[in-house]
């Protein structure tokens, strides 16, 4: 039996067959390995929908709650496994709920696929039931996208979509296919894209540029690396864990690149940003070489750009050449794919250390621990703190859960203090910082690594945001853990309020529902926990279920997240209160 | 290098794309850059379209606004230029009155000493054509100003560089890989 399935996969793309557009969708995907997909059905896409009910065997097609939640479930999925994330939806209201979805993924280069429904070609323009210009709305937040109106046209678009959705610097592309070209019948024989001519994902690496970037680290004697998602997506964390302790430098992460390197491995050093790390975010303002791979300066990384690491040269390594001198001027540019890259680096690097280097951080992370990190994860007052909650899940995940966070002060916490043994663990919207992402890429997430422990951890502003995706994860018994960490208040902003705007607290109060009824509504098995000594044998009963488990935890309402760099300051001011 | 605001001429190759205009112009629009005059047309290569954009930029600007646009999927290639790099031309053309032609004697002069053609006449009218720098094309505008112009209108500019254009090589050497 099975390997007759096989033969009939290796037939899907070798025979020319006659058959629907609809039918050309599905087994286009199927040829691009897709296993699951995410979406909602809808008038001008029910003719895949048909064919989807009949290839049931082969894809999996999962039915969220909203097409948001699709777009989020597929960035999720993308993110845990390094597979292209597909969401589908039909025209209209459903193609214009996902684009927070694809805005997301482009501005954090996760590879999607998304297909979309759309009226009949002779209805474009006409205003018709559910027609949208989606194409036009997507252009600003995808890698590439287009519209296919005739049946054959199919293959070759999406051939052509996974290929850009995956290559290169990964990103969100968006098919949109008219009801005709679905229900019309082409001849089809399924060829994957192996490249177009107009486009060149990968720059290749230049021994010169590696020869002068490593000239510049061996004489290097403050040198700092500042890695982001790039390992992750060029599926470099060897290479750089190679360069790191060949050369023997401190090296910091951005939010996207956090459990690229474990976090207990002794030159990791934190995160840099906005609310990042104490030593990392000063030290930016000592080092003399400062090695950039994989990120891309993001303005709540630097802070104020005039005064980001003036004293220092700067290396940026990066695929995509219009991030080189985009935000911060580099002294040199390494062009190229991350691991081709860092493993050419290893070779021109110099075995050495930096131990007095070292020190510095270690001192400034002393400072942080007293100020901050203490008060945070072992609190004496009364109130539990989101801090503790993270030490608690993981100690129970012995920190090889994936850690899906939302975004506001608990995303924070949940960077800070997550234990990353395994790298792809750090799933979390880090440029758009869209609330709502956590619940439904945690979906994804489970769906693509089941074999993983997934822990949701979301505030409850962001929670309620896509809350309804609770039917999905009833729906398909996705074993994803949920913490909300309930501080009855948008968090972030209201720390913003306390500190900028006199405590004129303004629309972040929630007044909330009983989460844990409504999670019990939808059969999740849930608890809530409001003393300390209830949250081990909590979290721990959540970590031990085989099932999908609620958690809410009510934290103290006014905690700040610190460090933190006020918007506009230089890194050298951070503030540890 | 020069942080002053000139004025620059960004070529760009691509493929014949619907919806590829909307991205190349997107990239103007979400940095507030006014774009002075954008032509498309064929270029030397079958198939591949160009790009001709005029924009006032700094050139840190320039490079910027050229990697953006090269990241597009569907562009091959794009440059930036600045006047002196480049040899170009904008055309116009006139919609006047044919009596004036007949009762204004000096018309024709100017017509002689602009190098401008006449296109067509009928008994309305005469259509003017002239190609030409900015400032030509302007002070042409200006004489024929005080006659009365039915119509004008003037095109964007169109140039080719003095440096020559690695595309075709760049399309070869993708055939061959």
């Amino acid at each position: 039996m099975k390997t007759q399935t096989i033969n009939n996969k290796q037939d899907v793309s070798n025979k020319t067959e006659r058959i629907t557009g609809s039918v050309a969708i599905v087994k286009s995907l199927i040829a691009e390995g897709v296993d699951i997909l995410y979406g909602y059905p809808g008038g001008a896409i029910m003719p895949v929908y048909d064919e989807l009910y009949k290839f049931q065997d082969q894809i999996h097609h999962v039915l969220t709650r909203h097409e948001q939640g699709a777009a989020h479930a597929a960035q999720g999925y993308a993110r845990i496994s390094g597979k292209v994330g597909v969401a589908m939806a039909t025209s209209g209201p459903g193609a214009t709920n996902l684009i927070t979805g694809i805005a997301d993924a482009q501005i954090d280069s996760t590879p999607l696929v998304c297909i979309t429904g759309q009226v009949f070609s002779h209805l474009l323009g006409s205003d018709a039931f559910q027609e949208t210009d989606i194409v036009g709305i997507s252009t600003p937040v995808t890698k590439w996208n287009c519209q296919v109106t005739k049946a054959e046209d199919i293959p070759g678009a999406i051939a052509k979509a996974f290929y850009i959705a995956k290559s290169g610097r990964p990103g969100p592309v968006l098919v949109d296919i008219t009801k005709d070209a679905q229900v019309n019948e082409l001849d089809f024989k399924y060829e994957k894209c192996v490249g177009i001519r107009s486009y060149n994902p990968v720059p290749k690496t230049s021994q010169e540029s590696i020869n002068a970037a490593a000239e510049l680290i061996n004489n290097a004697k403050k040198p700092m690396i500042v890695w982001g998602q790039g390992v992750i997506l060029g599926q470099a964390e060897d290479e750089l864990k190679a360069v790191i302790e060949k050369a023997g430098i401190p090296a910091a992460w951005t939010i996207l690149g956090a459990s690229a390197l474990p976090t207990s491995h002794p030159l990791n050093i934190g995160m840099v940003g906005m609310h990042g790390n104490y030593a990392p975010n000063k030290l930016t303002n000592e080092c003399d070489v400062l090695i950039a791979i994989g990120m891309r300066f993001d303005d709540r990384v630097t802070g104020s750009l005039d005064t980001y690491a003036k004293q220092a040269k700067i290396i940026h390594f990066d695929i995509d050449p219009a991030e080189i001198d985009k935000n911060v001027k580099t002294d040199i540019a390494v062009l190229g794919d991350s691991k081709e890259s860092l493993a050419m680096l290893v070779e021109a690097l110099n075995e050495n250390t930096h131990e007095s280097w070292l020190q510095e951080f270690k001192d400034l992370y002393a400072i942080e621990f007293e100020k901050v990190i203490k008060g945070d994860i072992h609190p004496t007052k009364e109130g539990l703190t989101m801090g503790e909650v993270l030490k608690q899940i993981n100690i129970e995940s012995k920190g090889n859960a994936a850690i899906v966070s939302d975004v506001g002060q608990h995303q924070m916490i949940a960077c800070r203090y997550a234990d990353f043994n395994v790298t792809k663990s750090n799933i979390t919207s880090g440029g758009l910082g869209t609330m709502g992402f956590a619940l439904p890429a945690a979906i994804g997430a489970k769906m693509a690594a089941p074999e993983r422990e997934v822990v949701a951890v979301i505030g409850d502003g962001g929670y309620q945001m896509n809350i309804q995706e609770l039917g999905t994860i009833f729906q398909q018994k996705a074993a994803v853990k949920i913490v909300v960490l309930n501080n009855e208040f948008l968090g972030m902003v209201r720390q913003w309020q306390q500190l900028f705007f006199d405590k004129r607290y303004a629309s972040t109060e929630m007044t909330n529902p009983n989460f844990v009824a409504i999670a019990e509504g939808y059969y999740i098995k849930a608890r809530k926990v409001t003393k300390r000594d209830e949250l081990e044998d909590a979290v721990k009963e959540m970590i031990a279920s085989k099932e999908s488990y609620f958690l809410e935890v009510c934290v103290e309402k006014e905690d700040n997240v610190f460090p933190m760099i006020p918007s506009g300051a230089s890194v050298s001011d951070i503030r540890l209160s | 290098m020069s942080e002053d605001i000139k004025t620059y001429t960004i070529s760009v190759y691509t493929e014949n794309n619907i919806g590829l205009l909307n991205r190349i112009s997107a990239i103007f629009q979400r940095r507030h850059i006014n774009i002075e005059s954008l032509t498309t047309s064929q270029s030397e290569i079958d198939g591949v379209n160009r790009f001709v954009i005029v924009v006032n930029i700094t050139e840190t600007n320039a490079i910027k606004i050229v990697r953006q646009i090269e990241k597009q999927v569907e562009t091959i290639r794009a440059y930036y230029h600045t006047d002196e790099e480049t040899i170009f031309t904008e055309s116009c053309m006139f919609k006047i009155k044919s009596d004036l032609l007949f009762d204004e004697p000096q018309i024709q002069n100017i017509i002689k000493e602009s190098y401008s053609n006449i296109v067509t006449v009928n008994k309305d009218f005469f259509v003017l054509e002239k190609s030409g720098r900015r400032h030509e094309i302007e002070s042409l505008r200006r004489d024929l100003n005080v006659f009365g112009i039915m119509q004008f209108v003037r095109s964007g500019r169109i140039a080719v560089t003095k440096d020559e254009m690695k595309v075709t090589e760049l399309l070869k050497a993708f055939n061959n890989q």
